[in-house]
């Protein structure tokens, strides 16, 4: 029953960091992609476009990570030491591009200074995700209940690809976000630049599938292993069906789909990763069952979440649609 | 050995620096959330100009509050796994549901409506306007309530038995969030918020009647916020009292190193020691300024019932009496000057001059900031008055320790030093400006117009965007 409920929760967690990468995905996107657009004009409607939700899309990652020790708090207190400077790094990017989002509109004079915070902030925030994804995939050592690796493990060839590869993943999803949200010559340099992610996205993939497996043979079984390796086939081509509707989207001005379709390629690449952990939470020290929090740990906190996340998403929902339609300049919030 | 102290001193300073930075902006944004609320209600149901003008002001200072509280705090919820990993690993299935559940029933209400109230009144029109708002106050209350229930917890922990893993294992929740100590300290909490917010809503506004900008706004602000004072200032006293008695009962060495109490008194009579400088070292209050007797009374309420001092507890399970000594007298201090104020405002409003006694105005503004310091000297006072433990009486501080090198905890140290001072510093410089900023046109038309009924109430219809087709279809 205990492991029952750990499984469960292995699922909610995973689905809570989903939410974030997708949802965070897309306003760490726009700080990345700040560099490209130089005008205030551009940069005041790029950031009304997230303005409204993007507390509500980071609120998920406190819920991973609040989650986390909640239900696995071994595995919380062996990852996060073990990433004790990417995710401090994280911290403080996220703590410039989040005061952004006010302080911007709060001065003239240091509006550069809150423009490159937004801007940097997001990116290190992102690269910083990316690097502790990778560092994850390579694998953290674990002796009596602690981290037992030293402080520079997480810096891998390997970790800082990952690391990259997020920043484009991110820089996509706002690029096609923007695409979806603005009109003009904003959304036709977004269209732009959509594209070129698009691609650079799908070869980050490539190389992150290909590499993984020499990192840890163990993962290429999971994926040839039945019934995973269904899925193995699948992924590789709904990836490309993703990417063809990206492009036919940002060709034929059919403005939502691409960003619908650059979600899909992070489900689809959440999915893929998901696979390969399976049945561990930190490869290849704990599994799901082991680090899982006792049995009333996990029961209690269940309740509130089965009757909570749904009701989250619906006013969430409600949030995203009082802002529906396209954001123009001389309508900004602030 | 060496090193290893060394750690723990970093990773506890940088537990300190950062969570006391955290902790003023939740203060401030508590108070000012339900003060919107009063603000927008108030608002919709007299259709008064000044209670719009007022919302909006404050609305944009919560907004920059907020953005600091929360990027301060997902700071402290990785800061567990980070620096204290063996702290998470025992008390996580505890403490851990407490805050998944802050998570989501107050964080996601926050964010989820934050958007809505500050971006949304002409999307939604005020009905919902006026919900959303009020959503945004209570998820500041219930965080309030989640996050004391895991904090009183680890000071009167019960409800709870260990595991072969050394782990905290519940066994009743409704003991754990119940426990002892917690509607004390929630109590005490929220008021102090709602007199943090009072005192800095009552000093922006007595800034602006100093100076004679925005008179009506800033004569409404003020009346609003010293009658808050006047009101809260006693309650929490008296909050603070019992808070004080339920520590006695279940952390009694806090209470001993908060009177300096070094020595028991069996046959009671234990002085209240106003001032002096308590040396731990040799157990001696020096220079001590004190009241015979009243440190019983209060205490126990009684003269004569004995009172232990810190001679009952072994040396290495002291707090430490010199910060809790001072930190206590400072709350304590500013806590009087609160009932002061408060009182010198009753009396100044019943001779009809609370808006024009200068005297008063100045003062005001200078107890702005008292509850942010009030509220700091507590949480020293309650957090360092924990020590040893984290988990009181279970889990050593020192066990709590990630398995860290002390380079690592000091060079993240240094970056969260200078990066809070140089972000949080530019957000204190934004709101002390955006205080100071108050346009004064429209005003004059309402004094012409006398008390405007209509205007900015004005229900627009929930705006269905006409572009609204252009989802890409």
């Amino acid at each position: 029953m205990g492991i029952d409920l750990a499984f469960i929760w292995a699922f909610l967690i995973a689905f809570a960091v989903l939410a974030y990468v997708v949802m965070d995905g897309f306003d760490l996107g726009i700080g990345i992609l700040f560099p490209f657009f130089r005008e205030k004009r551009d940069r005041d409607t790029m950031m009304n476009t997230v303005a409204p939700v993007w507390d509500g899309n980071e609120t998920w990652l406190v819920l991973g990570g609040g989650g986390l020790m909640a239900v696995f708090p071994l595995a919380y207190a062996v990852v996060l030491p073990a990433l004790y400077i990417p995710l401090t790094a994280m911290l403080l990017g996220l703590i410039f591009r989040g005061v952004a989002f006010e302080f911007r509109w709060r001065t003239e004079r240091w509006l550069p200074v809150w423009d490159w915070g937004f801007s940097i902030g997001s990116t290190v925030a992102a690269f910083s995700q990316g690097i502790a994804l990778g560092a994850l995939i390579e694998g953290i050592q674990v002796a009596d209940r602690a981290y037992a690796g030293g402080w520079w493990n997480w810096l891998t060839p390997f970790s800082v690809a990952t690391g990259v590869s997020l920043v484009i993943g991110y820089g996509l999803l706002g690029a096609t976000w923007l695409v979806f949200k603005t009109t003009d010559d904003l959304a036709d340099r977004a269209r732009h630049i959509a594209r070129r992610a698009t691609y650079l996205t799908l070869l980050g993939m490539g190389v992150f599938s290909l590499w993984t497996p020499l990192i840890g043979p163990h993962y290429l079984g999971r994926w040839l292993s039945f019934p995973a390796v269904i899925f193995s086939i699948l992924v590789p081509l709904l990836v490309l069906v993703c990417v063809a509707v990206i492009i036919s989207g940002l060709n034929s001005q059919k403005d939502l789909h691409p960003f619908l379709a650059s979600l899909g390629l992070f489900a689809l690449g959440f999915a893929g990763i998901g696979i390969s952990f399976y049945p561990y939470i930190v490869p290849p020290s704990l599994t799901i069952a082991e680090a899982a929090a006792p049995h009333a740990s996990l029961a209690f906190l269940l309740v509130g979440a089965l009757v909570l996340i749904p009701i989250i998403l619906a006013y969430t929902a409600y949030a995203y649609w009082v802002f529906r339609g396209k954001v123009r300049p001389e309508d900004g919030y602030h | 050995m060496l090193e290893h102290l060394d750690a723990l001193l970093l990773a506890r300073l940088q537990f300190a620096f950062t969570i006391a930075f955290h902790i003023v902006l939740p203060a401030f944004t508590i108070g000012l959330a339900s003060y919107l609320f009063v603000l927008n209600t108030l608002w919709l149901i007299t259709k008064r100009q000044v209670y719009e003008e007022l919302f909006d002001f404050w609305k944009t200072i919560f907004a920059v509050a907020f953005a600091m509280g929360v990027v301060s705090g997902i700071v402290m919820s990785y800061q567990f796994g980070t620096n204290w990993s063996r702290f998470a690993d025992k008390a996580g299935p505890v403490i851990g549901p407490l805050m998944g559940y802050e998570v989501l029933t107050a964080f996601f209400l926050e964010a989820g409506f934050l958007g809505v109230m500050l971006f949304g009144l002409k999307r939604v029109g005020h009905g919902l306007h006026l919900f959303a708002t009020g959503m945004v106050a209570v998820g500041t209350l219930l965080s309030a309530t989640w996050i004391i229930a895991a904090n009183s917890w680890m000071q009167t922990p019960q409800g709870f038995g260990t595991n072969a893993a050394g782990q905290f294992v519940p066994l009743d929740w409704w003991a754990i969030i119940f426990n002892p100590s917690f509607p004390y300290r929630l109590v005490h909490m929220v008021l102090a918020a709602y007199l943090t917010t009072a005192l800095v809503v009552g000093a922006c506004g007595a800034w602006h009647l100093l100076k004679g900008t925005a008179l009506r706004r800033s004569a409404t602000m003020f009346t609003m916020a010293m009658g808050m004072v006047a009101v809260v200032a006693p309650l929490q006293i008296v909050a603070g009292d019992f808070h004080g008695l339920n520590t006695l009962e279940h952390q009694p060495a806090k209470i001993m190193a908060m009177e300096g109490h070094f020595e028991s008194h069996p046959e009671g009579r234990a002085p209240l020691i106003l001032f002096g400088l308590p040396d731990q070292q040799n157990k001696r209050v020096d220079y001590a300024i004190s009241i015979p007797g009243l440190s019983n009374l209060i205490l126990t309420h009684s003269w004569t019932k004995p009172l232990a001092g810190l001679d009952t507890i072994p040396d290495e399970l002291e707090p430490p009496v010199v910060v809790i000594f001072w930190s206590f007298r400072v709350m304590v201090a500013l806590g009087m000057a609160m009932l002061l104020l408060g009182l010198w405002s009753a009396v100044t409003w019943w001779r009809g001059r609370l808006t024009t006694d200068r005297w008063l105005h100045r003062a005001a503004v200078a107890m702005g900031p008292a509850g942010f310091l009030a509220v700091l000297a507590g949480w020293i006072t309650t957090e360092v008055g924990r020590q040893p433990y984290t988990v009181y009486g279970h889990l050593l501080t020192a066990d709590s320790l990630s398995p860290v090198a002390a380079p690592a905890v000091a060079a993240s140290l240094t970056a969260f030093v200078v990066v809070y001072f140089f972000v949080f510093g530019a957000g204190i410089f934004y709101i002390l400006r955006l205080m100071a900023r108050m346009p004064a046109e429209a005003e004059e038309a309402e004094l012409d117009k006398g008390p405007v009924r209509t205007a900015g109430i004005t229900p627009g219809p929930a705006q269905g965007n006409p572009q609204g087709g252009s989802h890409g279809h």
